[in-house]
């Protein structure tokens, strides 16, 4: 409409009057989000460049918060663990994923069963999971530990109570909770591949592996795009599990970005010093996923 | 970065038991028995935590961590699910964390069905753009961004209200996100039909477009229940007061508070796991529905 030459007195009716209806029905959550998230984000830029406290009034203390920041060896800790968890939670995350929705895209019986015990551990509480794999990776006691010692593994790890094997800990445990959650989608992205393509590359004599590669992986190149965007965001903000599992120890050793926000912010209330790293954490996410965005593009033209 | 470039790598899942016409067929008798063998061995890791906190909470304290471990309960101890009534405050948590869930999950599915029907069906300048906020806030995490919150809600004085919890849950972009998917696969030409019979938007939105939405809304009021009841961290940090805690925050403070009794602490975590179970389990066709069709969390 808006193209034609000129606009007629009843088109620009018409768009009014969907101008208004589009918004109303729209405000009720708008007003909501905007307000709750959006003002929060615009808050969030002002706050970082203050010495907000709780009591205080804030004064603007322009990169005051920054330059502290890049002296804070706990910041450098926290951005370095959540790095950590990244590196290993993603690739872990997506090959379990994938693998278990090849396994279910199968027509083998109990796939059903199989597909509610995967996504199981994605409705179950953080608090129930934490203390439940705490129970299981109990150094001396732990079942973990027994099976570790059963195949012949003579100095089983300390797990959470170590400031080695935490990371790898939490690590397990965020990868076997959010494994059957991307793995749905991924069974999304299986689903819509033509059949004929994998008849067609049979007859052509196509291995297995050879299919996979050259049918399955290209045919999943958008959901597989959107798992790692998630993914990656997912990682970057992890926060609940680490906290409540080894709240951030021993010592600093799972230490990460969100859970140092909590702290500066809400245990210490330097809400400025606070907002400083939180700029970080939304910095990452959003980068990170423009990136992902502009390189999905580029290979998609 | 447009709406469609997320939607479409995300289609709606096929009905289940259906499970695709590109399913492999599997040919040879060994790759079957492998492919078994694969699915018992990952079974038996996924639920091996959750055998552990049911037979846990049926155990005696002290024969929780035995060397060599017992897999069974013996004796079968049912004092624990009368105990933890006694220790701790789980009626009021589960009350509390019953009255959030009911409340969220009602406002977010009427403002975000709302709101997706602006989107997904009235045409005017600017949609784009504000959808374009939408979408954007995928990459911001909350956490990035609940100290400024926080500080709005204080000023709000809604801080350690339970209207703290519904303000943050209530108007989140998964409703929305989910809600348009939906609308958008309904022909547009069952509201031309009803417009030309002179049916305002409201009307086409109650009448039609509502009673044909219903699975999707029943995806929806799933997944924000089961979200709001898992909630951690905005109760942690907005709900200060014992009386207002929520069943995961009560059982982290008595998790806390009896460090060592193993048992108790299982007996709670099977009790706070429970309820979203069995709304799992009844509805669980909705759940990967609208998981598979939203690829969102809340």
């Amino acid at each position: 409409m808006a193209t034609l030459p000129r606009t007629r007195p009843r088109n620009r009716r018409l768009v009014s009057r969907n101008t208004v209806a589009g918004w109303s029905f729209i405000l009720p959550n708008f007003l909501g989000f905007a307000v709750l998230t959006l003002l929060p984000v615009v808050v969030l830029f002002y706050v970082a460049f203050t010495n907000w406290n709780v009591f205080g009034v804030a004064e603007w203390t322009g990169t005051a918060n920054f330059r502290r920041m890049w002296d804070d060896a706990s910041f450098w800790t926290a951005l370095r663990n959540t790095v950590y968890y990244a590196v290993f939670h993603i690739p872990l995350t997506l090959a379990a994923a994938l693998g278990l929705a090849l396994l279910l895209n199968r027509k083998l019986r109990g796939v059903r069963f199989f597909r509610t015990v995967a996504f199981f551990p994605y409705i179950t509480s953080i608090v129930a999971i934490a203390v439940v794999w705490n129970q299981l990776f109990s150094p001396e006691y732990g079942p973990i530990n027994a099976l570790l010692g059963a195949v012949g593994v003579d100095n089983p790890p300390g797990w959470t109570a170590s400031a080695t094997w935490s990371m790898p800990a939490v690590i397990i445990v965020g990868t076997w909770r959010y494994m059957g959650y991307y793995m749905l989608l991924f069974l999304a992205g299986l689903q819509t591949i033509p059949a004929q393509l994998y008849e067609a590359a049979e007859t052509d004599g196509a291995s297995p592996w050879q299919r996979f590669v050259h049918v399955t992986l290209p045919g999943l190149r958008h959901t597989t795009f959107f798992v790692t965007v998630l993914l990656t965001i997912e990682s970057f903000k992890v926060f609940d599990l680490i906290l409540v599992m080894t709240g951030g120890g021993p010592g600093q050793s799972t230490l990460v970005l969100s859970q140092y926000i909590y702290q500066k912010g809400f245990e210490e209330n330097q809400f400025g010093y606070a907002s400083a790293v939180s700029i970080v954490l939304f910095a990452i996410c959003f980068g990170i996923t423009v990136i992902q965005f502009m390189v999905n593009k580029r290979r998609n033209s | 970065m447009t709406a469609t470039d997320l939607s479409t790598p995300v289609p709606a899942i096929a009905a289940p038991g259906n499970h695709g016409t590109s399913a492999r067929r599997v040919r040879s008798r060994g790759g079957r028995l492998l492919g078994y063998a694969a699915l018992v061995l990952a079974a038996a890791g996924l639920l091996l935590p959750f055998f552990w906190m049911v037979v846990a909470s049926l155990k005696s304290n002290n024969d929780v961590f035995t060397i060599p471990i017992t897999w069974l309960p013996d004796p079968v101890v049912w004092r624990n699910y009368v105990d933890i009534w006694q220790r701790s405050d789980m009626t009021t948590w589960l009350r509390n964390t019953l009255l959030l869930s009911v409340i969220v999950t009602f406002l977010q599915v009427l403002t975000g069905s709302f709101a997706a029907y602006g989107f997904a069906r009235v045409r005017f300048p600017g949609r784009n753009l504000l959808f374009l906020a939408y979408v954007g806030t995928i990459a911001v995490p909350w956490q990035s961004y609940m100290i400024p919150q926080f500080i709005l809600m204080s000023k709000a004085h809604l801080s350690n209200t339970l209207w703290s919890i519904v303000a943050i849950q209530a108007f989140g972009a998964v409703g929305v996100f989910l809600m348009k998917q939906f609308y958008e696969t309904i022909p547009e030409e069952l509201s031309e039909a009803a417009r030309v019979d002179g049916l305002s938007e409201f009307g086409i939105y109650r009448r039609i477009i509502l009673p044909l939405s219903r699975p999707a809304l029943a995806s929806l009021a799933l997944l924000m229940f089961t979200t709001t009841w898992n909630d951690y961290l905005g109760p942690l940090i907005y709900l200060r007061s014992p009386e207002l805690r929520t069943i995961q925050l009560g059982l982290n403070t008595f998790i806390s508070q009896y460090n060592a009794e193993y048992a108790l602490i299982m007996t709670g975590s099977v009790l706070s796991v429970l309820p979203v179970a069995v709304i799992f389990l009844l509805g669980q066709r909705y759940f990967i529905e609208g998981v598979a069709s939203t690829g969102l969390k809340g």
